[in-house]
């Protein structure tokens, strides 16, 4: 009995976990950050880009690969645009209140919940990897799609990365971060800023739930894990502090992989959620950052 | 001197007229419209038995333990200001505690009811230290977390607690007698009695608890924390005290429901019932003593009318949570007290 192999496994699948999560928490991370409110139906987000995925895999015809592309501009465009009207009708009028928001997406939450009941029905289902290519080591074949996952996932964080950095729409979300009245006061249209974010935010989510549906199945209920999950990596990363995110989303994806495999994943769960606890309770700033939140 | 030692001994003075009347203060009614608005609710409830078929009694007994809940719940999030996500893991302890108590101990329900009362007490005092240290978002994630946590626990046991699945208490618990008297815990008639009586206990005790000095200082906490501080008042414990008194009204209510209906489910500790405690104490009125029973009685029929149409009825829960939010956050009896009768306290 060799216990590489199965670590090797573990390891693979923590880092495909993580890559997603990656993405996920990444969204919430930046929403909090830059708007200081939580997001509690950024998990949904999640599972209406999964849903997405899967309806543009079964009514695309032509190769699965040709639906999975379509699935991952059309879901971040809709799931976006679903952001927006949710941040336009209900959170710019409660004035971003941070308890009240938290209030408000959960009503998001059970409103996208159970629209996805109506719609897609409450069975899970799955979707087609769009190519199939094992690759083989010494003890078990792995699918290459599960790699890609962590290829996409790598690209989008430096590309979003870019854009906070380097670009005129970071500058304007760092500073609108930074002191939003002062930002306001230098005519950076703060308002469109919130939008913007609370947006750019939902569509990580959304790709996300792409990535996942060729692995997953997709399922109303779905949204719950990643949420949690998020919450987790977001909170012992530090809120709103990016590299403090990636660096958990990294360690709790990795975790969270070996634990399900050696442990049951009810367990890991209860780690998790009691880690999160812990951590907001005795070190709020996270186990990463250093003081205060930075992008 | 002499001035300043004069001082000193008025004011002791002071202070003794104040304690002698302290002894007699709980004799003392405050707020008197309120307690026999309460006096006349209660009634109103007692003689609806008589009124209603037997399916709405049974309703109404729900109602009434929900009611008790969300009271809990109210005392936190309404009164102190407290706004948590995890109450459910209180309900859902109180209803182990109560439930396993009687099916693996069998003992008899009045002392697994005290049982699961004693111990939601002492739960309910170590989550408060706790999460305590936190305020604000913060607060509303740690609650959610450990209530969380809770109730994966509930399913990772699932060999003890049944899990999802959940268990049905055996035949010899669903009686019990007392005093000679035997109650059956079969009959509508004995569970909406004994619903009533405990659910009236508990609103006369709040009655006394809001209407108080302990309740003056819970809105105090709510209304401006620093100023409470600065006058003198240990803020933590008065937090402290109000998150121990609701989780263990919120386990009473739930240890209540496991030995009523006779059955224990992880379900009871999801995420789904915080926010039922939260949308019935939004709704009625939070800060209101009767708010919690109103919110309760509306939105259970609601749900109840509606999960009869549609499989999709949670739809409306989260409508009604964002525009009570948007634009009703003091809820019905909160809106009535700010707009016409200001003792709706």
């Amino acid at each position: 009995m060799d216990i590489a192999p199965y670590l090797l496994l573990a390891t693979l699948e923590g880092l495909v976990q993580a890559s997603v999560l990656m993405l996920t928490a990444l969204g919430l991370s930046l929403v909090f950050g830059v708007m200081r409110v939580v997001n509690v139906a950024h998990g949904e987000f999640f599972m209406v880009g999964a849903l997405i995925a899967w309806a543009c895999g079964v009514y695309i015809p032509g190769p699965p690969a040709v639906g999975f592309v379509i699935g991952l501009v059309v879901a971040p465009l809709f799931v976006g645009g679903l952001a927006w009207f949710a941040d336009w009708a209900v959170l710019k009028r409660i004035n971003y209140n941070p308890e009240g928001t938290i209030v408000s997406t959960i009503g998001m939450l059970y409103i996208i919940q159970q629209f996805a009941l109506l719609t897609f029905g409450p069975d899970a289902r799955a979707v087609d990897a769009p190519f199939y290519y094992t690759i083989r080591t010494p003890w078990f074949g792995y699918s290459s799609y599960k790699l890609f996952i962590i290829v996409i996932a790598l690209a989008l964080v430096a590309g979003l990365w870019f854009m906070l950095r380097r670009s005129k729409v970071g500058l304007l979300m760092r500073a609108t971060q930074f002191d939003k009245e002062t930002a306001q006061n230098f005519g950076i249209p703060v308002d469109k800023v919130y939008s913007a974010v609370f947006a750019i935010g939902a569509m990580l989510a959304a790709i996300g739930g792409v990535l996942v549906v060729p692995n997953q199945q997709a399922h109303y209920l779905m949204g719950t894990d990643p949420l949690l999950l998020s919450f987790v990596v977001v909170i012992v990363g530090g809120l709103g502090s990016i590299p403090g995110t990636i660096a958990a989303a990294v360690l709790i994806g990795l975790s969270d992989g070996l634990l399900s495999v050696f442990f049951s994943p009810t367990l890991a769960k209860i780690v998790s959620t009691l880690l999160v606890a812990i951590v907001l309770v005795f070190k709020p700033q996270g186990l990463f950052s250093g003081k205060g939140a930075r992008a | 001197m002499s001035l300043h030692s004069t001082e000193i001994s008025s004011v002791k003075a002071a202070k003794a007229a104040e304690a002698e009347k302290g002894k007699d203060r709980f004799m003392i009614i405050h707020n008197g419209r309120l307690f026999a608005l309460s006096l006349a609710t209660l009634s109103v409830l007692f003689v609806l038995q008589f009124a209603l078929s037997d399916y709405l009694v049974l309703a109404l007994t729900r109602i009434l333990i929900m009611s008790i809940f969300a009271m809990g719940y109210n005392m936190l999030m309404g009164y102190t200001g407290l706004l948590s996500l995890g109450h459910a893991m209180f309900f859902g302890f109180g209803l182990y505690a109560a439930g396993l108590s009687s099916y693996y101990f069998g003992t008899s329900l009045p002392v697994s009811f005290v049982i699961a009362i004693a111990a939601s007490l002492v739960f309910s005092f170590v989550i408060g230290l706790l999460a305590l240290r936190t305020e604000g978002v913060s607060f509303m994630i740690v609650t959610l977390m450990f209530a969380q946590a809770a109730y994966l626990a509930t399913l990772y046991f699932s060999k003890i607690t049944g899990g999802d699945q959940g268990m049905t208490l055996p035949t010899d618990a669903r009686s019990f007698s007392l005093l000679g008297a035997n109650f059956d815990m079969t009959s509508d008639v004995v569970r909406f009695n004994l619903a009533f009586g405990i659910f009236a206990v508990v609103l006369i005790f709040f009655f006394f608890v809001t209407q108080g000095p302990l309740g003056r200082l819970f809105t105090a906490v709510r209304e401006n924390e620093p100023r409470t501080q600065m006058l003198g008042f240990d803020t933590y414990r008065v937090r402290l005290a109000a998150f121990t008194l609701s989780g263990t009204v919120c386990g009473l209510a739930g240890a209540l429901y496991a030995l009523m209906f006779g059955y224990i489910g992880s379900a009871f500790a999801g995420f789904h019932y915080s926010i039922e405690a939260l949308l019935f104490t939004l709704v009625g009125g939070p800060g209101t003593l009767l708010g919690p029973l109103l919110g309760t009685g509306i939105m259970t029929m609601l749900i109840d009318r509606l999960s009869g149409i549609t499989t999709a009825y949670l739809i409306i829960i989260g409508i009604i949570l964002i525009v009570v939010n948007m634009w009703f956050p003091k809820g019905i009896l909160g809106t009535i007290r700010e707009r016409w009768v200001p003792w709706l306290k």
